[in-house]
């Protein structure tokens, strides 16, 4: 039977990646009683998670990382890792699982909270395209977490494809980790990728890290304009099909990274009944969504990089602890900012050829092997899930339906709990909420 | 403008669909009107088990006899339907139920139903993974499982097939053989036949009908965890209550090697979200019964609203107030079972042509009429 335990703090903040890291040091500044709860054992999230930062580092960007490190170590965080919210169960409070033992022991938590932030990042955006459920055909992001954890990759000929900024980082991770990264391919023509460098020349942080990338790169081709059509393989992969248009390519390889830009994680916050907009979380400049008392920071409310993750997460943590003057200066650098989020936007907009990507035959929910011919005849989200199963498998949805949403216009935003797979005994917890309310009173 | 039709079936949940599909292949000129998904209603909430009950002696007939027709439609259903002969067992929990056990073997063999008395022993080895205290319980293997909203789905094609018009909109307004829809179009028709479930009475006024919410729980793929579709004999008193809240252990199988859970019922909660508290009791329940489940994933929950009646029968049949409206709602937690009798019987008062079973039981004058005297 799954034990409960009962928390309860003046700011939680879901997330442990830089936007949660800037919200809960800023908000425990003044003795306000913050928690930080992620899935992952560590800080860091899926970008600086597994690296080490120098505050002596000649790197700009590590020099960052290193102080947003030191001062989350400095405050008064209670940190919650390795606990998966899965639900809410009233206004005020977040349930959580964990699993306590080798043992099939789990635990419920009650989370209670005056304040929230959700910091809860992006995932990678998937597009099926035949072979792409081959083995050894990966996410970049997925790749890059698994040599994280060990996989070795020396030596093996990698190519990366998709788009978005991603890439590079997660080829020049494959390179720095010895394997011979083939070639790069964006699908982003070169005349919206010129736009969006000559709108770079207003920050020098992120020409430098445009050519950290390039150095470590050299030798790589990087093509624009190109994108995956095909893999091949009998057990695992062996090709890959690389398209520009015009013509295509067989490039032999041993592991195929590719993703597409990246799309927000707004389960959390669609549950919790955050009003979203094109996807993307609605927040006022003090970042609060459109539910009281909730506030949203990072990639959730668009696709903004580190920086910009890293000004909302302080805003969020000054206004969520009454210090909405102190927030003012933030807002104005955020201002700025988001004209680059627009311009990232524009130039990693996905062309329409992609569209055509899947045959009929191409799997588009690999949890319930759902094809394309089965799905593409159904004008909603709603009537495709009902009627082919598709999205209704242990990923909810969150590869198929982001998918579904830029194939054939799906609108696939519907949460219900849990918004990921959770132990029946966690499940199975009798909420003691009314305890802690007469504690309390 | 306006189009004439011999019926306009109001409705495309599974009872709708049936009764189009038998209507149009009677050679009527059918119109189904429905503004949503096909079968998104209480179908995408029932649980697909195509289930003897005996509530009553009237229940009985109306199962068994839908049971029967299913059984016989089984051999084209497609694939995606699911369907597929699991039995039911209705565990009993100590010596107490077991005398339920007995009697409710007497009163299906009286109808000609075969079913088979489990030991302790016997249900061990029919179902591992339950709770070795309990007593046993009773096998129904005729009982059956699928997949509603792929059968509505079907039904609808089927009925397609036989000339049936779909119309993707929303009735606002019906009456005096005439069918107002959301932009203003009007359809005509001498039988308009009310089939949305628990959204009946907005277009029929004064139904004596309710709404019972349910929630539902589907867990990862675990195949062969269960076997039969798993009811507790507790299960009746359950649904019959027609006043408090209660849960039930009710376990199906898919053919996925899923696991759909039940069940719950509450009167007057409007709201569609999970409500914890039911949930946490009705999972409580199951555990009682298969506590090896504990371990497995849950991956969704939701809910859905039945259309319940005083006396737990259907309507069906003529609407005594206005000669052309028809109903065939108010199923309760059994629609998914009942809807090819349902459209059966609906096809045989239009027709004047005898039917398998007596109608009356189920016409809408027999509470109607008692509404109104008392």
């Amino acid at each position: 039977m799954a034990s409960v335990r009962q928390h309860s703090f003046d700011v939680l903040i879901v997330g442990g990646g830089p936007a949660g890291m800037a919200a809960s040091s800023t908000a425990a500044a003044h003795g306000h009683k913050v928690a930080i709860v992620d899935d992952n054992p560590s800080l860091g999230g899926q970008i600086w998670r597994g690296r080490s930062f120098s505050s002596a580092s000649k790197r700009a960007a590590d020099k960052t990382a290193a102080a947003w490190y030191r001062k989350v170590q400095n405050a008064q965080i209670t940190h919650l890792s390795g606990l998966r919210v899965f639900d809410s169960a009233q206004a005020g409070v977040l349930l959580a699982e964990s699993q306590d033992g080798p043992n099939s022991q789990y635990g419920q938590w009650e989370l209670h909270y005056r304040k929230l932030i959700l910091a809860t990042g992006a995932q990678e955006r998937f597009l099926p395209f035949p072979g792409w459920t081959l083995r050894n055909v990966l996410g970049a992001g997925a790749l890059q977490s698994m040599v994280k954890s060990g996989l070795p990759v020396a030596g093996k000929r990698i190519v990366v494809a998709g788009s978005g900024p991603l890439l590079l980082a997660v080829a020049a991770y494959m390179r720095a980790h010895g394997a011979q990264v083939v070639e790069i391919c964006e699908q982003a023509s070169m005349g919206q990728l010129a736009a969006f460098a000559f709108g770079l020349l207003a920050s020098p942080e992120r020409i430098l890290q445009g050519m950290q990338y390039k150095l470590q790169l050299l030798g790589t081709p990087y093509r624009t304009g190109c994108w995956p059509v095909a893999a091949y393989g009998t057990q695992r992969l062996e090709t890959v099909v690389l398209s520009d248009g015009r013509r295509t390519r067989e490039i032999p390889c041993d592991y195929f990274a590719c993703g597409f830009h990246l799309v927000p994680n707004v389960e959390l916050p669609a549950l919790l009944g955050c009003h979203l907009k094109n996807g993307f979380v609605e927040v006022d400049p003090l970042q609060q969504t459109s539910v009281p008392d909730i506030y949203c920071v990072g990639e959730p409310t668009g696709i903004g990089g580190l920086e910009q993750a890293l000004v909302e997460g302080e805003i969020a943590g000054l206004a969520s602890t009454g210090r909405v003057e102190q927030a003012q200066p933030l807002q104005r650098e955020r201002k700025k900012m988001q004209s680059f989020t627009e311009r990232l936007e524009k130039a990693f907009a996905l062309r329409p050829e992609l569209r055509r990507l899947p045959d009929a035959q191409t799997i588009v929910c690999r949890c319930e092997d759902v094809t394309f011919s089965q799905v593409r005849e159904y004008a909603s989200w709603r009537a495709v899930k009902l009627h082919t199963r598709c999205g209704m498998g242990p990923c909810q949805g969150r590869i198929c339906g982001t998918a579904g949403e830029f194939l054939l216009g799906w609108n696939a935003n519907s949460v219900r709990p849990p918004i990921l797979p959770v132990r029946f005994q966690t499940m199975a917890v009798a909420p003691a909420i009314q305890e802690i309310k007469s504690q309390n009173g | 403008m306006s189009s004439s039709y011999d019926a306009i079936i109001l409705g495309a949940g599974i009872v709708g669909a049936a009764c189009a599909l038998e209507c149009a292949r009677g050679g009527m000129r059918i119109a189904v009107v429905e503004g949503d998904v096909v079968g998104g209603g209480a179908t995408a909430a029932g649980m697909g088990h195509i289930v003897i009950m005996d509530d009553s002696m009237a229940q009985l007939e109306l199962t068994r006899y839908s049971q029967l027709l299913w059984a016989e439609l089984a051999p084209e259903l497609p694939e995606d339907t699911e369907y597929e002969t699991t039995g039911t067992i209705w565990v009993a929990a100590d010596q107490q139920e077991m005398e339920e056990v007995y009697r409710k073997q007497a009163v299906y063999g009286q109808q000609g139903i075969v079913t088979k008395v489990l030991d302790r022993p016997a249900l061990r080895k029919m179902e591992p993974n339950l709770h070795p205290g309990l007593a046993g319980g009773l096998l129904v293997p005729s009982d059956a499982v699928l997949y509603p909203p792929c059968a509505a789905r079907y039904l609808l094609e089927q009925a397609v097939r036989h000339d049936a018009v779909v119309v993707p909109k929303k009735a606002v307004r019906i009456g005096n053989g005439r069918v107002e829809l959301n932009d203003g179009a009007i359809l005509e028709s001498q039988r308009i036949v009310n089939a949305t479930g628990t959204a009946a009475s907005d277009l029929t006024a004064d139904l004596p009908m309710r709404k019972r919410k349910g929630h539902l729980v589907i867990t990862d793929r675990a195949p062969g965890f269960v076997r039969h579709q798993l009811v507790e004999l507790g299960y009746l008193r359950s649904a019959g209550s027609s006043t408090a809240d209660s849960v039930a252990f009710n376990v199906q199988p898919r053919k996925t090697g899923q696991m759909l859970i039940g069940s719950s019922r509450q009167y007057d909660a409007d709201h569609k979200e999970v409500d914890r508290s039911m949930l946490v009791r009705m999972l409580q329940r199951v555990q009682q019964y298969l506590p090896g489940i504990a371990d497995l994933s849950v991956i969704r929950t939701w809910t859905g609203f039945r259309a319940s009646t005083p006396d737990k029968l259907p309507l069906i049949g003529p609407y005594s107030d206005d000669p052309t409206i028809f109903l065939a709602t108010g199923h309760e937690g059994l629609g998914i079972t009942t809807s090819l009798a349902t459209a059966k019987l609906l096809m045989n008062y239009f027709t004047g042509s005898r039917s398998a079973i007596p109608l009356e039981p189920y016409l809408p004058s027999r509470i109607l009429l008692e509404a109104q005297h008392a």
